[in-house]
This record gives structure tokens, sequence and C-alpha cells, in this order.
């Protein structure tokens, strides 16, 4: 068909020049730098992109706000900790249970998620403060639900009126002795994107929450997972995995957690970075404090899943925790196979465009890798330069106006409790053998060369891709789902997963596999007209005429 | 009716001298409201005769969505209305909001209504215009003339010139016009002509020059303006001069600030800053 004759004629520079065509010339200077055409297979030095700069005003973007990224996403899928919004009711409401990030209510039953809690501002609490109004919701949510933990998270207009919601928490955790009260200034407004909110929320949680527990944790193989937020139920099907292996995750930052979960995470002897973007500081941190080493896991797609699994078994260096990992892939592929043989015919050389996330534009390519899909197309909404191009970027990332408003936070070794994994000597002979730590290459390397990377895309642009690359699968977030499909291109959701998942480790690779397969030879979208379609325009006559 | 809201430097006697003019105007047989917006409400208690009085906000608060007219504004001294906005403690909240809010309910309440029969209503706002809130009075719709009160004082000038930055702002889209500055003097050196010179640069007018009198200080103390409390002394006079200067204005105009550079060369060819 004529998709194929395009993609032949296209050039990357073509469609480059194209997207920027109708922009005005400073925006057009600008997103130059966040449009990037892919060159960086292995050598040489690596095109850079500009990523986690604000957005330009005016552009429809796909991003969220620094109190999405805080409440929404990392403190959302914890149970038993009492989230409540301070402020007017729209912010709590439209973060309550929207990411679908799933929970085992566990033994004792603690799980507010299906609560909404918000302080519900009315002008009267902006005029006088709301700090009193916050005092006493903390307390209501107390009295009646005797939580562990209760988080206090500020608004936009919090920060305006300047309620001093630490000071209200610290006096309140005081006064109740058995509950741990903090908050997070996460004003909607202060980063350029919700990664401002998930490093806040970051560290508020490793200040007031990790090593609050002193009992010894059993487990031969303790490990961490560190962002992987439960959507669709993700977290459940790698901790089945964990647990097949024998491996015991003490805590996962933040899908499925609880309270003691957080309060045990330095008990672990390894931490695994999944989502490398919201939370690579807090490995660092760990590492720093407690002496755990991390390195970075990914557990979308099958042979990622293994290889994944494999690279933990060589970390520990058990014989017999390495044969039961290599019994589990064993005992496992087999069914990845099988869903492959049937669904990979029709998925082979079909063509995907991912832009989500921080990590997941990434990780999900290795799914479509499986599939036989090429991704032509891929970007981050609030991802910074070394989720692009790699860690070794870090020490160029110059810190600007809006990351120096994002509160640093210094670590030292604990005294009491920082005791290194391994020894030096340990980490060595592990380096040698050509393991790497604190590893992250970064999106771009896996990706095609004459692939466009785009940081930051917005609406107009999307709709340009879609129409000049006619892919076959687009995955984004809620906000773009509905005008890609007007476009006639099937959607996939890769923020919330639709109503699918999981789409983790094997089974949720045979369930994406399904998945992808039923969407990519739908033709419903493409049968859609819209009515500028059949008439493009619309004529009329003046009634005098 | 006119609307008239006055502003100025904090502490240069906003609140006395509108309370004392509006005594003028009301001897003159002028039906006045004067609405209170700073935060500390004590807009009014000259023409309340010290009475504490709740405010707008207070009520809002206490009552609710129940509010009549009647609950918000008290009658002081020669028939005046008398409305305090009121608003947070320092250090919390958003005062600027609480402006807003009580002047909107103000309005939903008919307190400009025909039937009130009001000549004038006066804003009588807290120092600068800090934000959105303290601008509230000068939008579209709102008070339609402002007098700036200022002295021979830098920072009273400075404060000036950064007001008329702001009604200059609005005059473009709203109604707002400047009707002149009220020299409140503070004897400083050349005083009358230095606001003279510096309204006119401003494109308007010195509509007064209040001399410094320590009846003034008397009056307050006995919680009354000055008419009210002695009507024959001099002082009474200037205010009643300051309520018919009011009063007959005729000159409306859109100020034209000045750079910083141009009001420190005024303030050297006065001889209050050596060059």
């Amino acid at each position: 068909m004529a998709k194929t004759k395009k993609l032949v004629q296209l050039k990357p520079t073509d469609i480059k020049e194209e997207l920027l065509a109708k922009y005005p010339p400073k925006v057009a200077r600008k997103r130059a730098k966040q449009i990037m055409i892919n060159e960086a297979t292995g050598s040489g030095t690596a095109p850079e992109i500009m990523a986690n700069v604000r957005t330009i005003p005016g552009i429809i973007t796909m991003r969220g706000c620094t109190y999405a990224g805080c409440k929404g996403v990392i403190m959302g899928p914890t149970r038993d900790i009492v989230n409540i919004t301070h402020g007017p009711i729209g912010c709590g409401f439209y973060s309550w249970l929207t990411r679908r990030n799933q929970t085992d209510p566990g033994p004792d039953g603690d799980n507010y998620m299906p609560y909404c809690f918000s302080t519900d501002m009315q002008d009267q609490d902006i005029i006088f403060g709301g700090e009193k109004k916050l005092a006493a919701a903390i307390q209501e949510a107390y009295d009646l639900l005797h939580p562990k933990g209760i988080c206090v998270f500020a608004t936009c207009p919090v920060g305006l009126i300047g309620d001093d919601i630490h000071a209200v928490s610290k006096k309140m955790k005081e006064k109740f002795g058995d509950c741990n009260v903090f908050a997070f200034s996460c004003e909607g407004y202060k980063g350029v994107s919700q990664s401002a909110g998930h490093h806040i929320a970051n560290n508020q949680v490793f200040t007031h929450l990790v090593g609050e527990s002193d009992k010894e944790e059993e487990g031969e193989f303790k490990v961490n997972l560190l962002g992987e937020y439960n959507i669709g139920g993700d977290a459940f099907e790698i901790d089945r995995i964990f647990h097949k292996c024998g491996i015991t995750c003490l805590s996962t930052f933040s899908g499925n957690s609880s309270y003691d979960q957080f309060a045990r995470a330095h008990h672990a002897d390894l931490n695994l970075v999944m989502c490398h973007r919201s939370i690579n500081y807090v490995a660092d941190m760990m590492e720093t404090k407690y002496g755990i080493p991390w390195f970075k896991v990914n557990f979308i797609s099958a042979n990622s899943t293994a290889k994944s699994l494999r690279k933990i078994g060589q970390y520990f260096g058990d014989p017999a925790l390495i044969d039961r990992i290599e019994a589990v892939i064993a005992e496992e592929m087999p069914a990845v196979e099988a869903a492959l043989a049937e669904h990979k015919p029709r998925t082979e050389g079909k063509t995907a465009m991912l832009f989500v996330g921080g990590s997941r534009a990434h990780h999900y390519q290795d799914l479509f890798g499986e599939l036989g899909m090429k991704t032509l197309s891929a970007g981050y909404e609030f991802a910074h330069r070394d989720d692009y191009e790699g860690r070794q970027v870090i020490p160029d990332l110059v810190p600007d106006a809006d990351s120096r408003n994002i509160e640093e936070i210094e670590v030292t070794a604990d005294p009491k409790l920082y005791s290194p994994r391994k020894t030096e000597a340990e980490i060595k002979a592990l380096e040698d053998s050509g393991f790497e730590f604190k590893d992250y290459e970064g999106m771009n390397t896996q990706m095609d060369e004459g692939s466009i990377v785009i940081d930051d895309l917005n609406q107009y642009e999307a709709e340009k891709l879609v129409e000049l690359y006619k892919p076959d699968i687009f995955c984004a977030g809620i906000k773009e789902k509905y005008s890609i499909q007007k476009c006639g291109v099937p959607m996939k959701q890769l923020h919330s997963y639709d109503y699918g998942g999981p789409y983790a480790g094997f089974k949720g690779a045979i369930n994406f596999y399904a998945e992808i397969d039923r969407l990519v030879n739908s033709k419903v979208w493409s049968y859609t007209k819209s009515p500028w379609q059949k008439s493009p325009e619309l004529i009329g006559t003046f009634v005098w005429e | 009716m006119r609307k008239v809201a006055i502003y100025g430097k904090g502490g240069i006697g906003k609140s006395t001298t509108t309370q004392n003019t509006v005594a003028g105007l009301a001897e003159m047989g002028r039906k006045v409201m004067v609405v209170g917006c700073d935060p500390k409400a004590d807009s009014t208690r000259l023409l309340l005769g010290g009475l504490a009085q709740k405010s707008v906000l207070d009520t809002l608060r206490e009552e609710g969505e129940d509010v009549e007219l009647e609950d918000i504004r008290k009658p002081g001294y020669g028939g005046t209305w008398c409305v305090e906005s009121g608003g947070p403690e320092p250090g919390v909240g958003c005062a600027g909001r609480g402006i807003i809010t009580s002047i909107n309910m103000l309005e939903s309440l008919g307190a400009y209504e025909e039937s009130e029969g009001l000549d004038y209503a006066f804003y009588d706002v807290l120092g600068d215009v800090v934000c959105g809130g303290f601008a509230m009075p000068i939008r579209d719709g709102k008070a339609q003339e402002i007098y700036i009160v200022c002295s021979g004082e830098m920072m009273a000038m400075y404060a000036a010139n950064n007001i008329c930055k702001g009604i200059m702002k609005y005059a473009e889209s709203g109604g707002v016009r400047l009707g002149g500055l009220i020299c409140n003097s503070r004897n400083t050196d050349r005083e009358a002509e230095l606001i003279t010179e510096l309204a006119s640069k401003l494109g308007t007018q010195m509509i007064y020059f209040v001399p410094r009198d320590n009846d003034v200080q008397r009056a307050e103390i006995n919680r009354k303006t000055v008419i009210e409390w002695d009507g024959t002394v001099p002082q009474a006079d200037q205010y009643r001069g300051l309520a018919k200067a009011i009063d007959e204005n005729q000159m409306f105009v859109i100020p034209k600030p000045l750079q910083i550079e141009d009001l420190e060369q005024l303030l050297m060819e006065y001889g209050i800053m050596d060059a």
C-alpha cells in the first residue's frame, strides 16, 4: 500500500523539517534541539538531545504537573498511607484511582487507596490560610483510620498563600506519637514536568520513611525493586517470578507497596532499578547511606526479564540461585514462545511509535522487538538527557533555574547502618567479568539509525508524525488517545494500559503480544472518517442571498 | 455615583486623610460609603467613633452564605456607610484574595445600587499595589478615580510612581483615571513645589496640600475626624478644602509613570538628594 512507499520516500531530515515548518522561528529553534535524528549506534559521539526543559507556552504538551508526579505516581500506589491533598477538591479528585496501580490489601487489610482525602479548600481558606483546616483533616484521618502514616500534598494555591504544611505535619506527628506524618511541597507549577514531583516525593520518602524499621528481615537474596508502579498488576507478575526464583523482594517503590515495605528497604542487599528516570537518585542515595549496590533491570519483555534475572543471579553468585533462575526461565519460556509463534506472523514487519513516560518508551521497544515490529520514532514526556543518551552524560548536565528549584539532599554513610554488601574486591571481580553497576545506556543506543527521537512531544507533532509515517500503532497516554484514533491509527495507552495488563515478566509479555496483535490487525480505526474528510468545506449562504 | 480609591505608601496617612475628607463631603450633604480594604480593618475607626465592626470576611466566614447588607455595613458620622473588608492576620493566607471576595460580596448584595442613593464610594486601600488583589478596586467597573496620598519623602514619591504604573495598566483596559496627588505634609523642604512638579511630570495635579497639624492627632485620640471633634480649628477647614477640591475635580488622566532615574533627578533638583 501507500504506506510502504511513503517509508521509502521520507528521509528523517525531511520529517524533522516538516515537523518544524509551521513553528515561529524561535519555537522552531528550541524544538529542533529536542527533535533528534538517531545516529547513536554505539560508536562515535552521539548527538545531544535537549530534555527536561520548559515546554513552550501555547504548545499542547503531553506532560503532567509536579503534583501529579508526586501524589499520583510515587505516593499513589502505597496502600496504607493516608494521602491528603491540601487544596481545592479538583486536584485530589482527579488524581484518585486514575493510574490503575493495583494493590493487594495484605493480611491487615489496610488499604486507603479507594478513598479520596482532601482538605477541599474554599475561598475562605485561601484568604485566612488553610493550616488549621489541614491540622483538622490530619486529626480526622488519624481518628478514623489510625494509619501508620499520613502524607500531605501541596497544590498550587497552598504554595501561593504560604501555608506551612511541613510545620503542621511535624506538629501532628509529635502529637500522635504512633503515626508518621510528613508533607510534600509539590505545587503543580514547581518543575518543568512531573519529573520534579517524582524527585520531591522520593526525597521525602527517603528522608522520613526508609530506614525506620530496625527489624532484621528474613530471606537469602533480598532485593528492592525501584521504579515499578504495578500498573495493571506488573509488580504482581514480577513478584511471582521472584518468588519462584527464591528472591525476596523487601520493597517495591512504589507499586503494591506498604508503609512497612519502605521502612525496611535498607535491609536489602541489592537495589534493582526499573524506571531509571523516576528513581535512580534514590538508588544512589541508598548506596551512599547503607552500602546497597544497584543496577538497572528491565522486566518488560520475556528476553529482558530473563536477562535481568540472570544478572541478579550473577550478582549474588550463588550456584543454587543461578540454577533455580535458569530452571524458572526454562519453565516460563515455552509458553512465551508458543504465544509468539501464534502472534508474530501477524505482527512481523509492522511499525510502532512510543511517546510515554521516562522509561516506558524505551522498555516497550523490547516487547515490540520480540513481535518483530520496528519502532519508527520514540520519546519521553519527562525524561532527562541521561535517559536518552546514557548515564555518562550526567556529569555534563548543567543545573538550570528550574532544576535548582527542586531540593537535592546530601547523603552520607549512616554511622550505624552502613555496611557495603560487596567488598571492593568482589565488585571489581564482577566488573572485570563484564558486569555493570549503576548502568543505564539510555534509549537512543537501542534505536535504529535514522529513527527520530523526540523529547516532550506535543499534539501537533504527534498528529504530523502519524500523518507522515502512518504507523501501525501509537503508544502514549490518555490525553493523546482519541486524537490518534481519529487519525485512523490504533492507540495503546502505556501509562494505564487501557483496561489490560500485566505486561511485565513472562505472563505479561504473552498478554502484550495478544493485545498488540489484536490492535494492529484491527481495521476499525482506519474505517473512521471525520466529517471534513468527506466534505472538506462547509458551504453556506447568507439568508438575504 | 463616583467611585474613588485612595492609594499611597504605607503609613502615609491614607485612612486619616480619607476619613477626614469624607467627613467634609458628608458635611456638604454628600452620601458616602467608605470601604476599608486593609486586613487590619482600621479604615473607618474615626467615622464610627472607634466602634469596632465585624469585617465582611469575618461575617462571611461565620454566617456562611446567609449574609445581609446590614450585617456588613455600619452607619458612621454624617450619614456615611462604613464597611471593613478585613482579612487574615499577618503572615497567613491571602489578603489580596480577601479584597476580591469582599468587593464582589458588596456588589452582589447591592451596596452600589442606585436605590442606595450614594454620591461617593471611597476605597481605602492598603499600601502599595502589591498583587492582583490589591488592584481590585481599580479594575474595570470598580473605582474610576484614584487619588494618591504622598509627601515630599523619597519613598512616598517612589510608591506614588509605582501606583501610577498599576493605574496605567488598568486604565488601558478599564476606565480608571488618576485624579491627583494629595500631599499630606511631612514638613520636608520645598514640599509643595516638589509634589507639584512630580504631579506635572506624571501628567496630573497636586489637588491639595494638607499641612501638618497636631489637631489631627488630638482628634484621632478621641476617635473622631477633625470636623467632628472640633469643626472650628484651622485643620477642619483644610479637610473641607480637600473635600471641595475632590468634589469639583475635573482633571482625570492616565498617568505617565517616571523612570527611576527621572525620579531621582527630580529629588536632586529640589535639593533633597545631594548630587
